[in-house]
Formats: structure tokens, C-alpha cells, sequence
């Protein structure tokens, strides 16, 4: 029987939603589910990986991997998998999930399945569904021989239960720092106390329609009452009103929220990609040609300027 | 000094994606192959590092099918590369066997003193690649770079994390960095650097001279485009009317809220 190694990532004490998923989703396969925690506080989560059905945990305490690193977490990462004898490694696709696992996958002379929508076992292999051009078609992906299969889950995608294995046993691996050619100096943090793009599960998103920079503060208002995180097009991002990191579509971020609010955005076929596995599209616009709404759910055409102001008011009186 | 840069041929953000009756690949007919928009910048790294050191040489490296994978080349040596190597494949190689190639490549051509990539192909999402060739090459790797410094010490560079958040990183030179949108603004080819390109000669290797196998480790099952979405509820009313009906939906039935 297969051993399946989840990458469970962290934050203030709690598990982030995507690792209760993703342990969620080991539960179903029939293996064994090792849990695998780095930091130094790594220890303060072992409850919670319990609940989760943890049935093996693994944790690197040592405060050297409080801070993520590409060569150090390979290694450490490639020792555990060795040592615990896991054949298959589950992660978020996340920022450190993307950039470390496909590097462990090569060292490792695997296969890795990158930014997956959906998973199933069958038997000790995993198949996967995962969008292509930013989910303008799926592939349904498995692996062939591969010592170890890698697969990157993209957050906000699968359920997530609680149900504890009947008893866990938890070992603390020690790991020597190796020569390291690679050094993180500091950490600039956002402006942003937001959730990212990518794990929101409510998105604001703006376009040319909004006319300047300083519009949107429509969107900021708008997104603060319902807590959401505030995306835009390549449009907006090229002409500088916003940064890279808030670009949605298939040359910015892919994302999946449960609700998507786009704001004088036309919907370009690759912005469009980026968006369109949204769970609910709400479009505003005052052309009512414009192809975003052939994508969306709910529609309201008219101008922006006047409806979003008065969605805002309305929608304190409801999430109150 | 020789840099090398990792390019890939995709179609471009504007194709509508039709699948072949395989099932397996998507159906190229009339598609508008242009060069990956991430590797843009990571060729406009390459040729300003270039630039600012005498003597030295960019080395355009793609891999794909030679009936049309040898057009990105002449894109990137319009723009200043100086050399294009085409490695022969299949566009079905997965991402390790892909990256095993590259390096094979890389070590190969030798002397490597910087390898940049885009930080992902916007065909197959799969942001791998580039981290593959770092381990396959034993340096080390920084991806999703928007700022790059090259010193007599160290390379420096910003990776955009999570949340508008940035690292700073160092690496000790020959790494690979792999560029997102931001880092720069790349260049057009100048006219007369695109009649220089036409007549380049191409390096070509094949899988079997680079001794690397065709072995891939996943497998595409099957293609799918995604379902068609019932059509659009358009509120009707004043704008305040429409809002109340909005918001009234989207916590009644759809449960959003």
C-alpha cells in the first residue's frame, strides 16, 4: 500500500485551508496519510493534524525552515520522503508549493502535476484534472512509472471533513544545513492584509471601464465590506493603475473564488481564461454586448459609478 | 560570458483553444504560435546583462516540434540574441523530461553563467520547468523574479510571493532565474535585426545526441473544454432596484454570501 505525504502549510498556529484539504482528500485515497510540517512552530499544529486524520506526522522544527529556501527544502523534504518511504506527495500550489516541488520532483526523477483542480485515486495511481491555458480546456492527467507522484492542488478546490485517525505517530527529523548557494536577505511584506488573488474566495476586479487609478477606490470599498481581495485586467495593469500581482487572467493569476464581481471589465478571451471556474460571476457594465457576459451569472448593465456605490451600501446592510 | 535563455513556442493569449480528434492535443490549425509573453522578459534580461558585459554571448535554447518551434528562435535572436539551438521533440514531453533536455543542452553547449526562463509556459500552467533545470544542472533557482542585479559576488534578485509580498534573494552564480512580468519591458525586434535572424543558422540537437530518453513521467488522459455556462440573469429595474435584486440573489440562491 502506498504512502501519501502531505506538504501541510501553516499560519498564527492553524492550518491553512488548503492543508485541510488536502489531508481531507489523503483520507479518501484507502493509504497511508503522512503529515509533513516545517518551522519552528510546526509543533503548535500537530492537534490539528491529528483531527484531519493524520496518521503519520513529520516535522522539521529546526528554525531553519522558518523561512522558505529552494536548495534547503529540497533537501530536507527529499530525506523525509526517503525516510518515511512515501510514494506519492500531496501540496498546495501555493508560492513555496510551486517553486519547491518540482524541483524535489526532479531530484527525485518524478513526474509532478502542477496547479490541479480535482483528484482522484485509483488503486495506488492518481488522476487529475488540471486547466491548460488557464482553463480555457481542461486535461485529465495521471502518472506513468514514477517513484514518487507529485501533485500540486490549487487552493479553495475540494471539501474538507475532520475525522482523526486512530492513533498517530509523530517523529521530529533532524536535518544538518547543507552548503547553500542560495540566501533569502529579507522579506518585503505587502501593503496588502488581504487574502491573495489565488486563495479569496470573494474577488472584486476592475477594468478600463473605470476610467483611472484613483477609481478604484469603488472597488477598494466595495471589497473591504465583503472581505474580498481586489484583482483587475491586463488592461489596467498595463497602463499602470495597478501592479502585476492583482492581474487576473492567463498572463496574471488563475483564480477560482466562490464569488467574482467584475467591474467595468470587458472580458477579453485571456482574462476570461483567468476567471472563468469562478463559482458565481456577477458583471457591471454599461455595454451590454460586452462578453463578460456571456460568462456570467448575474448581470447588470448600467454604470458602474452609480451601481457600485449604492452595491456597496447595500451589501453592508446584509453582511452585517 | 555565456547566458543562456530558455524560450517556448505557445499560442498566443488571443486563440480560441479547439481540441484534436485524438483528444489528446489541442487542434492547431490556423493557431498564432508566438513566443511564451513570460519568456519576453526573460530574453530581454538575458540581452541586457549582455549588453552591459563586453564580450559577452546569449544562447536562445527552445524545445519542440523543428516544423515550427525554430520560429521562436528567430524572434529571440531578432531581439539580440546571438545563438539559437533547437532541440527536436515532441510537444507531449512532460515537464521533467522536458527540463532533463534543456539541461542536457545547457551542459552541453557548457560554461553556463546564467540561465533565465519565464517563471511559466501559459499553454500548460505548470510553472516547473524552470526548477527542474536548476536541480537537473545542480544550481540554484529563483522563479516569479521581478528585479535582477547582476554582481561580482552574487546575483540578487526580488521574487514575488503571496499577498504583494517580495523576497529578496542571493544566489552564487551560474543559477537560473525565472522572469515574471514586471522585470522589464522587452524590446521589439528592430527590422534590420529581423533580416539578420532570417539568415542565422540554427543549432539542432536531437533527444537521442543529448542522450536523454522521451520517458515521460505523467500522462495526458484526455482534453476537455469547460462546459457552457447557462446564460446570464440580467436585473432589470433602476440601478437601485437592480442592486437590492442582486444582492438578494446572491445570498438566496446562489448562497454566495
Amino acid at each position: 500500500m502506498g504512502k501519501i505525504l502531505v506538504f501541510t502549510e501553516y499560519s498564527h498556529g492553524h492550518l491553512k485551508r488548503s492543508a485541510q484539504e488536502l489531508l481531507t482528500a489523503a483520507r479518501s485515497s484507502g493509504q497511508t496519510v503522512a503529515a509533513l510540517a516545517v518551522g519552528s512552530q510546526s509543533a503548535t499544529i500537530t492537534e490539528e493534524l491529528k483531527k484531519y486524520g493524520a496518521q503519520e506526522i513529520h516535522l522539521l522544527k529546526d528554525a531553519q525552515f522558518d523561512q522558505y529556501n529552494p536548495e534547503l527544502f529540497t533537501a530536507a523534504i527529499c530525506d523525509v520522503v526517503q525516510k518515511s518511504q512515501a510514494t506519492a506527495i500531496l501540496a498546495s500550489a501555493s508560492s513555496t508549493g510551486k517553486d519547491l516541488f518540482p524541483r524535489v520532483g526532479a531530484r527525485l526523477n518524478s513526474g509532478v502535476l502542477s496547479d490541479c483542480t480535482e483528484l482522484r485515486f485509483s488503486g495506488d495511481n492518481i488522476e487529475v484534472t488540471r486547466p491548460l491555458f488557464s482553463g480555457k480546456c481542461f486535461a485529465k492527467a495521471t502518472f506513468d512509472i514514477s517513484p514518487v507522484k507529485i501533485v500540486l492542488m490549487r487552493a479553495n478546490q475540494l471539501p474538507v471533513s475532520e475525522s482523526p485517525a486512530a492513533s498517530t505517530q509523530t517523529t521530529e527529523h533532524s536535518f544538518s544545513k547543507p552548503d547553500l548557494k542560495t540566501v533569502i536577505k529579507e522579506i518585503v511584506r505587502g501593503t496588502s492584509e488581504k487574502l491573495d488573488l489565488t486563495e479569496a474566495n470573494i474577488i472584486v476586479s476592475g477594468g478600463r471601464g473605470l476610467k483611472e487609478a484613483a477609481n478604484f477606490k469603488l472597488l477598494n470599498d466595495l471589497a473591504d465590506v465583503l472581505g474580498a481581495t481586489v484583482g483587475a485586467s491586463r488592461a489596467v495593469v498595463d497602463a499602470g493603475w495597478c501592479s502585476h500581482g492583482m492581474q487576473v487572467g492567463q498572463t496574471g493569476k488563475t483564480v477560482a473564488p466562490s464569488l467574482y464581481i467584475a467591474v467595468g471589465v470587458s472580458g477579453a478571451i485571456q482574462h476570461v481564461a483567468g476567471m472563468s471556474g469562478s463559482k458565481v460571476i456577477v458583471a457591471i457594465n454599461n455595454d451590454p454586448n460586452a462578453p463578460i457576459f456571456q460568462k456570467a451569472t448575474y448581470g447588470i448593465v448600467g454604470d458602474l459609478f452609480d451601481v457600485v456605490p449604492k452595491l456597496t451600501e447595500e451589501f453592508k446592510k446584509v453582511m452585517k | 560570458m555565456k547566458i543562456f535563455v530558455c524560450i517556448k513556442q505557445v499560442p498566443d493569449t488571443e486563440t480560441k483553444i479547439k481540441i484534436s480528434s485524438d483528444n489528446q492535443s489541442i487542434d492547431s490549425t490556423g493557431v498564432k504560435w508566438v513566443m511564451n509573453p513570460y519568456d519576453e522578459y526573460a530574453v530581454e534580461e538575458a540581452i541586457k546583462l549582455k549588453e552591459s558585459k563586453p564580450g559577452a554571448q546569449v544562447h536562445a535554447i527552445t524545445l519542440g516540434p523543428k516544423a515550427r518551434a525554430g520560429e521562436v528562435l528567430r524572434t529571440a535572436l531578432a531581439m539580440g540574441a546571438d545563438e539559437g539551438i533547437l532541440i527536436d521533440a515532441p510537444a507531449s514531453l512532460d515537464s521533467t523530461a522536458t527540463a532533463k533536455a534543456l539541461a542536457a543542452a545547457i551542459t552541453k553547449e557548457g560554461d553556463a553563467s546564467l540561465v533565465f526562463t519565464g517563471k511559466l509556459a501559459i499553454d500548460d500552467n505548470q510553472s516547473a520547468v524552470s526548477q527542474m533545470i536548476a536541480e537537473f544542472l545542480n544550481i540554484p533557482h529563483t522563479t516569479v523574479v521581478s528585479k535582477f542585479t547582476y554582481g561580482p559576488e552574487a546575483i540578487t534578485v526580488e521574487r514575488d510571493i503571496e499577498g504583494g509580498a517580495k523576497e529578496v534573494v542571493q544566489m552564487v552564480a551560474p543559477a537560473v532565474v525565472g522572469a515574471n512580468k514586471g522585470l522589464n519591458m522587452p524590446r521589439y525586434a528592430s527590422l534590420p535585426g529581423i533580416m539578420k535572424a532570417k539568415k542565422k543558422v540554427l543549432k539542432e540537437y536531437s533527444l537521442e545526441a543529448l542522450g536523454v530518453s522521451a520517458d515521460n513521467k505523467t500522462k495526458t488522459l484526455s482534453l476537455s473544454l469547460p462546459a457552457d455556462k447557462p446564460a446570464v440573469k440580467l436585473l432589470s429595474g433602476d440601478s437601485q432596484q437592480q442592486v437590492t435584486a442582486l444582492v438578494q440573489l446572491l445570498r438566496d440562491e446562489a448562497k454566495v454570501l
